[in-house]
């Protein structure tokens, strides 16, 4: 091996492999700590110990993970302008996923908030929102698609600086084998959408900085999240902030839950849809 | 006999009995009337390009796209890709429903309690219809509700309530690209969708007298 003054320090493998390591160790605003006790951001109250997953997702960023049932997962908007569009999956049979209609027909309500539960499209529960201080999401009107976002912004790739939430969920799908097929409608907490009388439109965008959302998992699942701009956000220019995940085991939770014990009383879908899990979950020696 | 909302040569008349599925891929330019025979009868309906049944209806792009929550005439039945799949060209309704889904066994025991398990429902009629296609339960996503009313109320709370159509209604939908149209004659009797008492439908397809309708070759198949 030689090497002269004017070299690159990354000529060589030992150099370059140098040059590599010394990176380690750096952070950035963007990241997923690893392990997830070393989180700079974890919410007070919740010890960094007990997290499972901690990450600050960018604008326009997106992340997935597997987790177990009883996990709290908390979405916060630190900034005021993130939009998390998700999808639910069962992590052991993920045909049964996020159904978003009977998410809004069976409980009577369109509005997500405290206490709703996300069901599939067989009768269970998925996960129920045990905590809310935003109030200010959307179940009707989607994530953003490559077109769209094309039109509005004259870009919508994942490396762009306008991604599509459809693109996003399609990277994020892929890595859990699966694919398009896999994506139906799906909901987003953080910019709020309303019916006004005329069966029309009304986004209401977001209540602000520093809210934050709870969801318990009833079932072991497959999270995909996407943060980008709502598709009905009516600013000219992409506007979308930082996202931050957390999520720990909180298994007591869902004995609270259902005795309720934690949001008060729910109402006889939702003790329905438990029931069919817990029912589910006990044949296959699970519970 | 209550024709085809739009003129045309018939190339397809079929009856939907009561509780049944049916399919039909109808070609681009040709036009599906979907007749409400005895009235208030909720058709769930979805759709796949032919060509690539990974393109399907989307609910969600089809509402936000056109910002309102039902469909009538002038209604663009989009894709989630965003692309059109059908145009709602002739209604005699005026509201249908987007955002009620479809109703299953297992969705009945959360709505109305375990003893309505052994009850038909649309996702039964969508999952064997549609694996006469090839597909499967990851097909499936929020469908119409052709004939159904789910008003949302300024609290957010919505439900399906009493119907708005009536014996003879008609809907008429035509095809912008050749699209696999998948139909489940709901079966529910738990509540109005149906004005509790499921009762057959008319599947007609035409294809518009107009000389300069590239209607390809005018093949249906079932």
């Amino acid at each position: 091996m030689s090497s002269t003054d004017t070299a690159s320090e990354t000529a060589t493998t030992a150099g370059a492999r140098a040059h590599a390591r010394a990176q380690h160790g750096r952070t950035a605003e963007f990241m997923r700590h690893i392990p997830a006790s070393t989180s700079p951001t974890a919410p007070a109250g919740v010890s960094p110990d007990s997290l499972v997953w901690s990450e600050t997702v960018a604008p326009g960023g997106y992340s997935s993970a597997v987790l177990a049932r009883g996990t709290r997962i908390r979405f916060t908007d630190p900034d005021g302008a993130a939009c998390a569009h998700l999808l639910l999956h069962r992590a052991d049979a993920p045909h049964e996923r996020l159904n978003v209609a009977d998410t809004v027909k069976v409980p009577w309500q369109a509005y997500l908030g405290n206490g709703h539960p996300l069901l599939s499209g067989f009768g269970r529960a998925l996960a129920t929102i045990v905590a809310d201080t935003s109030g200010a999401h959307d179940a009707l009107t989607g994530t953003s698609t490559r077109a769209g976002n094309l039109e509005r912004y004259g870009a919508a790739a994942p490396e762009s600086a306008s991604p599509a939430g459809r693109e996003l969920f399609t990277l994020a799908a892929l890595k859990h084998g699966l694919d398009r097929r896999d994506l139906p409608p799906s909901v987003s907490f953080f910019q709020g959408v309303r019916v006004r009388s005329d069966g029309s439109f009304d986004w209401i965008g977001s209540a602000g900085a520093g809210t934050s959302v709870d969801l318990l998992l009833h079932v072991d699942a497959i999270v995909l999240v996407a943060n980008t701009a709502h598709p009905l956000d009516p600013r000219p220019a992409f506007t979308c902030s930082a996202l931050l995940i957390h999520a720990w085991p909180a298994p007591t939770d869902l004995d609270r839950l259902s005795e309720g014990n934690l949001l008060g009383p729910l109402g006889p879908e939702h003790r329905q849809a438990i029931a069919n899990t817990d029912a589910d979950l006990i044949a296959r020696g699970q519970l | 006999m209550v024709p085809a909302l739009v003129d045309g040569a018939v190339v397809l008349d079929e009856h939907v009995a009561a509780r049944a599925a049916w399919s039909a891929v109808v070609a681009a330019g040709d036009v599906l009337t979907i007749v409400d025979l005895a009235g208030n009868q909720a058709v769930d309906c979805l759709l796949y390009a032919a060509a690539d049944t990974g393109v399907r209806y989307s609910a969600q792009e089809t509402i936000r796209r056109q910002g309102r929550i039902t469909l009538t005439t002038g209604s663009v039945l989009r894709a989630d890709t965003g692309d059109a799949l059908m145009t709602v060209v002739a209604d005699e309704v005026g509201v249908h429903d987007t955002l009620g889904g479809a109703c299953s066994k297992e969705s009945n025991t959360l709505r109305y309690g375990q003893h309505t398990r052994a009850q038909h429902g649309c996702l039964e009629n969508f999952l064997l219809e549609g694996s006469r296609h090839g597909l499967g339960a990851r097909d499936l996503a929020s469908n119409i509700n052709w004939f159904m009313n789910v008003p949302v109320d300024p609290d957010g709370a919505l439900g399906i309530v009493d119907g708005l159509s009536g014996p003879g209604k008609r809907v008429a939908l035509r095809a912008d690209v050749d699209t696999l149209v998948l139909v489940s004659n709901c079966p529910q009797i738990n509540n109005p969708c149906n004005a509790f008492d499921p009762t057959p439908v008319r599947m007609i397809v035409t294809t518009p007298d107009r000389p300069s309708a590239a209607a390809g070759d005018g093949e249906v198949s079932a």
